[in-house]
């Protein structure tokens, strides 16, 4: 993207015209939560003004304009993800929702003496559900290593004939690694172990074909999209969908209720219990349209530059550690000066208008790894400048000076 | 020197300041003045849990004045404890009890103090006063 273009696409967001501190806001942390476009807040705004109903089996017309609606935005993120059919779309309210759904139907069907093979790179949204199924089952828990540069160490040893699942992330949300999920889905197969993939971070910034990945499951999060918060995608192959019990009880997941016994309805319907969160899906779809409207390889191509940019300048700062310095990596620069505590790098930054996230990011396991308390994390997005990179990186370097 | 006047010589020392960095500046030097905890104290019971940077507080009687001693790991956090810590350190325990803490909000550093900042520091206000609280039911009236 040129320069012109950016500029161009940043008027779709209105926050990006926000100041804070009394400066023009330059948000990097897109991995967190990115903003919303105009098109997106309008489809929500439009949905309520226009098309608003309960879904499914209305006989009036604004149930079937919002049953539209919400199953329109389910083939827009079948298109999205490049699933076969509708029906391998679920809804839920984000990522974190998506993983649930899966460990806790998948871990109904484990017992003593089989494993959960999860990575040190995981999102605790990746960890706790699989140790929490483990729990019930009995199942062990085992864990592919890292390498210091952040990349998986995956060998196919690690699968056993007790693999029944591997749990991966496709993009690490706290040093931007690409995992070779091609490869660990193969693997996987081979020994008969399914595979779920958290896409949360590889969803803003890759284009997506679950079915030329053959992953089992892949789970995406809407608001790092582009699209709404509280609205998110489980897509799973029908027959894995069919098989998997559901997670929660209730209305629209079933297809006949006696006192004696119940059964289910068929995927989707079977996975989202009760009314859906049918304004977000419609805003998730006008999400999609969105990012395929910009280019999904456009925005990977322009973050990738940032990237670099970044990192480039900010290796210049004497004592400036980047951490995840793999060769394939997203649009993330996890970072430390010297021994400065994160807190303060990203409490004066935001003094200056720069919004980057400190902390853990909810991957103790890896900040373990480094023997360090968080780092400091600035991520990419489709409507970040060049300019807003370099502000950033003086900004690091006022800050660098700051607390020497 | 009463809490109220220590407070407001913060006040002043920080009205000197015309731009953020300054007083950054200036915050991050007071957390390096900070009476230090004893490295044994450094312990989990003295920890106050605040997710991203960690604070360590103690406090003493001493003729009848609570002595507080703290660290922290990151400096901005430091020196606003060392703010905390100048306005309530060796005074009473009744008055840190009543003593209000809205002079940050007068130097513009409330934000520090908020409920939704992952810092600790609120629940380190509140445990300076608990510890108060504490020694003054322990001594009953007589300092009361
Ligand atoms: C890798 C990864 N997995 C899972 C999640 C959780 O996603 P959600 O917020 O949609 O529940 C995140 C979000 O921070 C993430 O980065």
């Amino acid at each position: 993207m040129t320069a012109d273009e950016v500029q161009e696409l940043r008027k779709e967001f209105p926050i990006l015209g926000e100041h804070v501190h009394g400066q023009p806001l330059i948000y990097l942390d897109n991995a967190a939560s990115s903003q919303k476009p105009l098109q997106v807040i309008d489809a929500e705004a439009q949905y309520y003004r226009h098309s608003h109903s309960n879904v499914h089996r209305g006989v009036h017309q604004m149930s079937q304009r919002a049953t539209e609606a919400f199953e329109q935005a389910r083939e827009k993120t079948r298109v999205f993800l490049n699933a076969r059919e509708t029906a391998e779309i679920i809804f839920t309210k984000g990522c974190t929702d998506a993983i649930n759904t899966v460990a806790h139907g998948f871990g109904q069907t484990l017992s003593k003496g089989d494993e959960v093979l999860i990575s040190h790179l995981e999102h605790h949204s990746n960890i706790v559900p699989w140790q929490m199924a483990c729990e019930r089952s009995g199942a062990t828990l085992k864990v592919i290593p890292m390498k210091t540069d952040g990349t998986l160490d995956w060998s196919e040893e690690l699968l056993t004939e007790a693999t029944r699942i591997v749990a991966v992330n496709h993009v690490s949300n706290a040093l931007g690694t690409i995992n070779p999920v091609e490869r660990i889905i193969a693997d996987a197969h081979a020994k008969g172990a399914q595979v779920l993939i958290d896409g949360a971070q590889s969803g803003p910034h890759m284009a997506i074909d679950v079915q030329a990945l053959d992953a089992d499951y892949y789970c995406i999060s809407g608001h790092k999209v582009y699209g709404p918060t509280g609205i998110g995608v489980l897509y799973g192959k029908l027959d894995r969908l069919k098989e998997l019990p559901p997670y929660q009880g209730g209305g629209d997941m079933i297809k006949e209720v006696r006192f004696e016994g119940t059964t289910y309805a068929e995927p989707p319907f079977k996975f989202e219990a009760g009314t859906p969160n049918i304004a977000g899906a419609v805003a998730l779809g006008a999400a999609f349209d969105f990012m395929a409207s910009v280019g999904t390889e456009r925005i990977a191509r322009h973050e990738e530059s940032l990237r670099k940019l970044g990192e480039e300048a900010l290796m210049e700062i004497d004592g400036l550690r980047i951490y995840g310095t793999a060769k394939n990596k997203a649009s993330v620069i996890s970072f430390l000066i010297g021994t400065n505590h994160p807190y303060d790098t990203g409490v004066l930054l935001d003094q200056m208008g720069i919004a980057i996230r400190t902390g853990h990011h909810c991957t103790q396991p890896i900040m373990d790894h480094y023997d360090i308390p968080g780092t400091a994390r600035a991520s990419f997005a489709a409507y970040n400048t060049e300019e807003e990179v370099l502000k950033f990186v003086d900004g690091v370097k006022r800050v660098a000076q700051m607390l020497q | 020197m009463t809490i109220q006047q220590a407070q407001t010589e913060i006040e002043e020392e920080f009205e000197l300041f015309d731009d953020w960095m300054q007083k950054y500046e200036h915050l991050i030097e007071l957390g390096k003045d900070l009476p230090q905890i004893s490295e044994e104290h450094k312990d989990d019971e003295h920890l106050i849990k605040g997710c991203q940077s960690r604070v360590w507080l103690d406090a003493r009687l001493e003729n009848g004045r609570v002595r507080y001693s703290a660290d922290g790991d990151a400096l901005i956090t430091k020196g606003i404890i060392s703010l905390l810590v100048r306005s309530l350190d060796d005074q009473p325990a009744a008055d840190i009890v009543e003593a209000d803490l809205k002079f940050i909000d007068r130097i513009g550093l409330k934000e520090h103090l908020s409920p939704t900042r992952a810092n600790g520091l609120l629940s380190m206000a509140k445990q300076m006063k608990f510890y108060a609280l504490a020694f003054q039911a322990q001594n009953g009236d007589a300092y009361g």
